[in-house]
């Protein structure tokens, strides 16, 4: 593991943070906070605001209004925050230089990445396949080597935009099982997934999203067990939030 | 030049005058590319990446001035270079360097119309990610830069190509001097005006080679870059 | 850094391919002459000879005579070599020229469809101007404001022709040098007036040949001047006057007069000779 800065962005704060463009508001008011544990789903069908609301924890836009505080810090550059988004670009490059790319920008020591390199790919499963150029990879091999490139910036929290939306059952159960391995080095993560099943085996907390405002921030338990809102009733028991 | 040998025999025994004039052709072009490479791929990676007012009447004006006419462009750096002109000072009129500082404005434009192409399409791709990874201005340039460098080649490539297939610019600026200013496209001009449509003919047929082979090379970049970067 | 690289090598490049030229500058001028001295490779047979003997290298812009003096005028030749001895009076008498000094002369020849459909030939240009005029056959003009042109145009007027006010279609103007001129009539086989110069060395002729040629009307008189160093300070004036001497010495006279293409001489060293 890196020499980790002293200071921590988590708790990662929202604080009635809203997000417009022009007249549309995609967040409403929202107040949250991402803290160190457990995983935290974000689920909610398309259109509620999910990808918006990690965009803006990952601190890559700004609330229209309201605030968001890292480690009770404001604007603090992404260095410990690192992001898979739903369709990660990948640089034109071999799978290994992405990764190295990716180790570079975030400071590593220039001597370290050969190894690390290897220790990523063998975590995501992709053991042999750094000398390959990484857009000839499949939809699910891209998305695990976006995690691999993530992880090697050495981040405390990790943010997975549907990892596994276009995924097929084995693609998504690789997926699953690296977010788990990565769960179990004590980085928090933050995913959405319009998946239940997927909510259900990975989440140690859940926010319910519809409309771009949080109808219900809970434990996985409890909202499975106990949803206490109608929305969170519907979409448990599998009925469509439109 | 003697005008009675035929075009195939001077390229056949290497003849020193016509390898002259190839190697000039080919160095003021080269030149002039390598002046516009350095001033149109900022222009083409600023225009890329920032968002200003005015930027897209900057964008038509660029994609335009790929079609500025070579002997307008040769009128202008005669009347700049001209010793009664603003930088006649210098005594670059008649000068291989008065050739390569006209192609280098009229392949300026291509290069950085293209490069801007080129950059504006990989940044749409990658602003999300380099964000993400907290890279900086100098770094995301340079990272896209790199990254499309098999497609930014072909940019070079075919300002290349008009630079050393004009001869409006370098006939105007250049003066035509024989073992000094003459290049390829200018000895045809003049050949021509001799009415020695072989030598003149045999000459073009040089120059289509190299344009030719130029633009095999052009290919073979973008499919080596294609199989080494997808 | 890859690219950082990349940039410097190109820079480099540029450098390099830029920097080159300046060792040629040294002992150099640039006379700026008429395409016929060109296209008819008389700078080719006697240059060599006066860099053997001076070690001064003649770059030659060759232009019609109105953009030659044109060009001195500017500043941006050393020497002008041209034939329109007004024009040339009127340079030196306007300070861009130090003085004009005669060298050789060639003649004029009018050229035209072997047939003759006019009925042109003969040894009177007027008549043949004339008979041209009449017929409406076709004639191409360099249109250039070139020494040429310039004779043309005077050729013309001797011959009682207006022709700016009588031109028909049959008189095309093509704004280009002898060479393109040529090359035109040759296309549609169209009368011309050259030098004989760039006849002789003219290969792409078709069916074209000599209607009018040996009228003293004809003649075409050289002439050399020193652009002035008093209006152009950075005028090579030293190596400018060994050049224009060496052209009116009789060794430069000698090497004129030896120039022939086909057994035929073209240029007629006269720098002596009184008025030329």
């Amino acid at each position: 593991m890196a020499v980790r800065a002293p200071s921590s962005d988590l708790p990662i704060a929202l604080e009635n943070a809203s997000v417009s463009v022009g007249a549309l508001t995609i967040l409403d008011r929202i107040s949250l906070a991402f803290s160190p544990g457990t995983p935290t789903v974000l689920i909610g069908p398309n259109g509620s605001g999910k990808t918006t609301l990690i965009r803006l924890a990952m601190g890559l836009i700004e609330p229209t209004s309201g605030r968001i505080t890292f480690g009770g810090r404001e604007r603090v550059p992404p260095l410990r925050r690192a992001i898979v988004f739903q369709r990660p670009a990948m640089l034109r490059r071999s799978a290994a230089a992405n990764i190295a790319y990716a180790m570079a920008a975030a400071g590593i020591d220039r001597a370290r990445r050969p190894g690390r390199i290897e220790e990523l790919l063998a975590l995501v499963g992709l053991t042999g396949f750094g000398e390959r150029p990484a857009r000839r990879l499949s939809g699910g091999e891209q998305q695990r080597l976006a995690l691999a490139r993530a992880l090697a910036r050495d981040p405390e929290v990790l943010f997975l935009d549907e990892p596994t939306a276009s995924l097929d059952p084995a693609a998504t159960k690789a997926v699953e099982d690296v977010v788990q391995a990565v769960v179990a080095r004590g980085i928090k993560v933050v995913m959405s997934t319009h998946d239940l099943g997927e909510a259900r085996r990975l989440a140690g907390d859940i926010v319910l999203m519809h409309r771009g405002r949080v109808i219900e921030s809970t434990t996985a338990a409890e909202f499975f067990s106990t949803p206490k809102t109608q929305e969170a009733r519907r979409f448990v028991a599998g009925e469509l939030l439109v | 030049m003697p005008g009675d040998a035929s075009a195939l025999q001077l390229v056949l025994s290497a003849d020193p005058a016509l390898m002259g004039i190839v190697w000039l052709s080919l160095g003021v072009s080269l030149a002039a590319v390598g002046l516009a490479t350095i001033v149109g791929l900022p222009i083409g990676a600023l225009l890329a990446l920032t968002r200003f007012p005015g930027r897209n009447a900057c964008i038509v004006v660029l994609n335009a001035l790929m079609g500025l006419p070579p002997v307008v462009v040769g009128l202008a750096v005669y009347l700049l270079l001209s010793r009664s002109g603003p930088l006649g000072s210098w005594g670059l009129l008649f000068t291989p360097k008065a050739m390569v500082i006209a192609q280098a404005i009229l392949v300026t434009p291509i290069i950085a119309a293209l490069a801007r192409q080129t950059l504006e399409d990989l940044w749409v791709e990658y602003r999300d990610e380099l964000a993400a990874m907290n890279v900086g201005p100098v770094g995301r340039i340079s990272t896209l830069i790199w990254d499309a460098r098999f497609s930014l080649v072909t940019a070079l490539l075919a300002g290349f190509g008009r630079a050393a297939a004009e001869v409006g610019a370098v006939i105007i600026v250049g003066g035509n001097i024989d073992g000094f200013t003459r290049t390829m496209t200018t000895a045809i001009a003049l050949e021509t005006s001799k009415g020695d449509l072989p030598l003149a003919i045999g000459l073009g047929i040089v120059l289509i080679a190299i344009v030719v082979a130029v633009n095999a090379l052009a290919w073979g970049v973008r499919r080596t870059g294609e199989r080494f970067a997808g | 850094m890859h690219t950082r690289r990349t940039l410097i090598a190109l820079a480099a490049l540029a450098a390099f391919a830029t920097a080159t030229p300046a060792l040629a500058q040294e002992k150099s001028i640039v006379v700026s002459s008429t395409t016929s001295t060109q296209d008819s490779g008389l700078f080719g047979h006697i240059l060599p000879m006066f860099k053997a003997k001076t070690g001064i290298d003649v770059k030659v812009v060759s232009q019609g005579t109105g953009q030659a003096l044109d060009t001195g005028r500017r500043g941006d030749a050393d020497v002008v070599f041209v034939h329109a001895k007004s024009q040339e009076e009127k340079f030196v008498a306007d300070g861009f020229g130090v003085k004009r000094s005669p060298v050789m002369y060639n003649d004029f020849v009018l050229i035209g469809p072997k047939n003759d459909p006019a009925g042109a030939k003969g040894k009177d240009i007027v008549a043949g101007l004339k008979a041209i005029k009449d017929k409406s056959a076709p004639f191409i003009s360099r249109g250039d404001r070139s020494g040429t042109h310039s004779a043309e145009l005077a050729l013309w007027k001797t011959a009682g022709i207006d022709i700016a006010k009588d031109k028909g279609a049959w008189y095309k103007e093509i704004g280009q040098g002898m060479g393109a001129a040529l090359n035109t009539a040759s296309a549609s086989n169209s009368y011309v007036l050259t030098d004989r110069g760039t006849w002789l060395s003219f290969k792409n002729r078709g069916d074209l040949d000599i209607v009018v040629e040996g009228d003293n009307k004809l003649f075409n008189q050289y002439g050399v001047i020193l652009v002035s160093p008093e209006k152009h300070k950075h005028v090579k004036k030293e190596f400018g006057q060994a050049f224009i001497d060496w052209l009116i010495s009789a060794e430069g006279q000698k090497a004129i007069t030896d120039y022939k293409i086909n057994g035929q001489q073209l240029f007629f060293a006269n720098a002596t000779a009184p008025g030329a």
